[in-house]
């Protein structure tokens, strides 16, 4: 590491020099491309079957599912434009359990509309079930738009969530804690199927909700669900730092990567971990060809196909709160005042709280500038922008070396622009490419996603006095 | 022989349900098992299992769900719809029905989930439908215990809901139409605005239309009231009795009953029954004794103890007035052997059971017509 041209990223976190690849199977979002001949269908199973085993095929430590919650809308109805429908996230992750051996398989799953116990539960048996390849991505949402689906409603300020996501997060791990290994009986002659006493009974009193559970699920291969988060704001990441395996950012380019890797060592040391306790995988996007030229090509091909003349009307629509179809997609920003105070947040959490007429104006005063239409505007706002590698297969092998090098990151997220074909051209030349260079494995370290993303076995906390007076016999 | 069945006329339209958890029904089941007990939480099992029975012959599998009594026999059990789940891409035939609670779960993620396991299993999932009693599974959310007649109550809720889920995308909302950049025809979606006692849920739902468009749904006998089965809540009712003598008389009842409350389309009556075969040179009532030594096999459902042959005999008398039967092996190891070596052959060859049909749905099976959204009928006109 003598030559490395960037100083040491971290205080002690060392380089591992080697990047881990995840995909993640949207599912809801104008990034996926639908307009296209090669692109399959969003819901059939055979297209999360050959996008994961490709994914395996590539040696990948990680497919990911967002979770849906409600159906996204536009002006009051469903938004009829970007890809919309998906499947329950541990559903078809169970599903491809059985048609996949080492990948492992991340859930995205809300802390608002679920309860502890019972998605601890179920992701322990996902864990299970999968031999010890589950992970759980933690979000978090606030919104009473999204609460009309569930029994509590809108129950949560949105400056609570993370506080919430938190005693949440730490009654899952209790109850995942709860069995002691060989718990379970080793012969069918044994006394008991599981050892007395070696379940620990879990009981939580916060604001939010009540938890009083016997955990019914041992510990799995890798004794418990991998946890990703992917929040950024310095609340998400202190949560990140105390809680999670694997941050899942939005930093993929290298000054920024490294900056974004001191602050989170430095936020893990603060909360008692290790230097190396938690990975950065960020979301990143890759537009390959065989030369950097054809690369050049296909980026302006897919990024036409993403956002379309309706797609870029609408984009704005959501923001001026009004229709705005007889402007001209071709043309400057409509020169009308946005119809709302506040922006609609029913297209996600990312865009509430600005205030619409104050963000016309800015944006109007932007595009001038730049001489942008309509559609150049949206598709620059839009576009993963710094999240794309584009290039070469060697080029951008070259690039993601130097991020492993340097230690930027601990791997990638891959966001397929093409369901279900969108990983062949990554897995059948870039990572032939990686592995020449040595930054990417040639088989799986392990069968848990643990072994696989390098990431030591939780220490169980050492039973608090409280937790031996709860015990009890299962 | 007593008539036959009323929604399947003559033979040859009979199912078989094979229940599925754990190392079998007989809650010391793992002692007799060939492989660890913690086997029973592996893919591997798993896979084994759910090959067998689909290789036997059985039309479905149930899974049950929920926490099982305590005691030294209590075993750890992985949850129903994700085994259902996993089952799905490597099976081709068989309907997968796992049992899912109503009381202590969001009802729209059981909604989504079914759906799910529908896309998973190419339209083969179908619910078995649960309400919980248990006051530890109400703790466990930190909720109170819903006793009585609320539990019907709140298990007709959860099954109104899910249906008013799937049916709120027609069939055809996903258009992929070019020339407009619609992905989505949103004139095709509802919302549900379902308003019970206790929730509402507003909609649609983030799934598109289950493949099978409405799930085949299953119930207990005596979970929900008359008034929902007349009203369709239900494509299946599990009929109990104490005895295998009493069967054939209580699915009689059950169908006169139905018929006298008016329901048009009666639910499919599907007996239950226990089953402890001879085996390996052991008489059933020996190796019933064996277990029950350890714990009783405590069960409200009639329970057949004895030969294969016995076996055969009495399947074949209640399938004379039954739509279908689910049996619970005490040993899966060494009973669904039995069953898939002796019984399901004897029976197939009498001509008694409907064919095993590659990629059939469940709604296939029950001989049930794939509905239209309820939506479909009304013209363009949002909602």
């Amino acid at each position: 590491m003598s030559h490395n041209p960037y100083p040491n990223p971290a205080r002690e976190s060392t380089p591992s020099g080697q990047l881990s690849l995840g995909v993640f199977f949207q599912g809801v979002n104008s990034g996926t491309i639908w307009k296209s001949a090669e692109s399959g269908s969003q819901t059939d199973f055979e297209s999360f079957r050959r996008l994961a085993q490709t994914a395996e095929r590539g040696l990948f430590s990680a497919f990911f599912l967002g979770e849906g919650l409600r159906l996204r809308e536009h002006l009051g109805r469903p938004h009829a434009l970007d890809v919309a429908g998906r499947p329950d996230a541990q559903t078809a992750l169970a599903a491809l359990a059985a048609v996949t051996s080492h990948i492992g398989l991340v859930a995205t799953q809300n802390t608002t509309y679920n309860d502890p116990a019972d998605l601890a539960h179920r992701l322990s048996s996902l864990d299970l079930i999968s031999g010890g390849r589950a992970a759980w991505n933690i979000v978090t949402t606030d919104n009473a738009w999204t609460g009309a689906n569930f029994r509590r409603g809108g129950y949560l300020d949105h400056a609570d969530r993370y506080v919430h996501a938190e005693a949440f997060v730490q009654t899952a791990k209790r109850i995942w804690d709860a069995w002691d290994e060989d718990a379970v009986a080793s012969s069918p002659s044994a006394d008991r199927w599981a050892a007395p006493g070696a379940v620990r009974r879990v009981h939580h009193t916060g604001r939010h909700y009540t938890v009083d559970v016997t955990p019914g699920l041992p510990r799995s291969a890798q004794y418990r669900p991998v946890l990703f988060q992917a929040g950024d704001s310095p609340d998400g990441r202190d949560f990140a730092a105390r809680q999670a395996d694997v941050i899942f950012s939005a930093h993929p380019q290298l000054e920024d990567a490294l900056q974004f890797r001191r602050d989170i060592v430095e936020r893990t040391l603060k909360a008692g971990r290790g230097a190396n306790d938690v990975k950065i995988m960020p979301a990143s996007e890759f537009i390959l060809a065989a030369t950097p030229e054809e690369a050049l090509e296909k980026k302006a091909w897919v990024r036409e196909l993403q956002i379309g003349p309706q797609q870029a009307i609408a984009y704005l629509e959501q923001f001026w709160g009004r229709e705005l179809q007889g402007f001209d997609p071709d043309g400057p920003l409509p020169e009308i005042d946005p119809v709302v105070e506040e922006t609609s947040e029913t297209r996600g959490s990312g865009f509430h709280g600005a205030k619409a007429r104050q963000l016309a104006d800015q944006w109007r005063a932007e595009a001038k500038e730049k001489g942008l239409s309509i559609r150049q505007f949206v598709s620059a706002k839009t576009s993963r922008g710094d999240s794309t590698f584009t290039g070469s297969y060697a080029e951008v092998a070259d690039r993601l070396a130097e991020y492993a090098r340097t230690g930027a990151v601990d791997g990638f997220n891959i966001s397929p622009w093409l369901i279900p074909s969108g990983l062949d051209d990554i897995v059948n030349h870039l990572v032939p490419a990686l592995q020449e260079r040595g930054v990417y494995p040639s088989e799986y370290a392990g069968t848990t996603l643990r072994e696989n993303l390098g990431l030591a076995t939780p220490v169980r906390p050492v039973a608090a006095a409280e937790a031996v007076a709860n015990a009890v016999r299962v | 022989m007593s008539q036959a069945s009323q929604n399947h006329p003559g033979q040859g339209h009979a199912l078989l349900l094979l229940e599925l958890d754990g190392a079998g029904a007989h809650p010391a089941a793992w002692r007799a098992s060939r492989s660890r007990p913690e086997a029973v939480l592996t893919p591997a099992r798993l896979r084994d299992v759910i090959l067998a029975a689909e290789s036997a012959g059985f039309h479905g599998a149930t899974i049950a769900d929920g926490r099982l009594p305590e005691g030294p026999d209590a075993a750890a059990r992985l949850n129903a719809l994700q085994r259902a789940a996993f089952a799905g891409p490597i099976t081709r035939s068989i309907a997968l029905i796992p049992e899912v609670d109503t009381v202590y779960t969001e009802p729209f993620h059981i909604s989504t989930q079914l759906a799910s396991l529908d896309y998973v299993s190419g339209g083969r999932a179908g619910w078995l439908v649960a309400a919980s009693t248990s006051s530890a599974d109400a703790a466990a959310v930190g909720r109170e215990t819903v006793r009585g007649g609320r539990l019907a109550q709140e298990a007709a809720d959860a099954i109104e809901v899910s249906r008013r889920l799937w049916d709120s995308w027609e069939d055809d909302a996903v258009i992929r139409d070019v020339p407009t950049g619609r992905y989505l025809d949103v004139d095709k979606l509802h919302y549900s605005d379902f308003e019970g006692g206790n929730y509402a849920v507003k909609g649609p739902s983030i799934v598109p239309r289950p493949l099978q468009g409405q799930l085949p749904v299953l119930a207990p006998a005596g979970l929900l009231a008359p008034e929902e089965l007349v009203a369709g809540a239900v494509d299946g009712l599990l009929v109990s009795a104490p005895t295998p003598e009493l069967l054939s008389a209580e699915l009689t009842e059950t169908r006169e009953a139905l018929a006298a409350f008016g329901a048009g389309a009666a639910p499919a009556l599907i007996a239950e029954l226990d089953v402890v075969l001879d085996a390996r040179g052991q008489a059933a009532a020996e190796r019933l004794a064996a277990l029950d030594a350890h714990t009783p096999w405590d069960s409200t459902r009639a329970r057949f103890l004895g030969t294969a042959t016995g076996l055969t005999e009495l399947l074949a008398e209640v399938l004379a007035v039954a739509d279908g039967v689910r049996l619970h092996p005490a040993v899966l190891d060494t009973d669904l052997e039995e069953l898939s070596r002796l019984v399901l052959p004897e029976l197939r060859r009498r001509g008694i059971l409907a064919p095993v049909v590659l990629d059939a749905s469940f709604r296939d099976q029950l001989g049930l017509a794939r509905p239209a959204s309820r939506h479909a009928a009304t013209p363009a006109a949002g909602n």
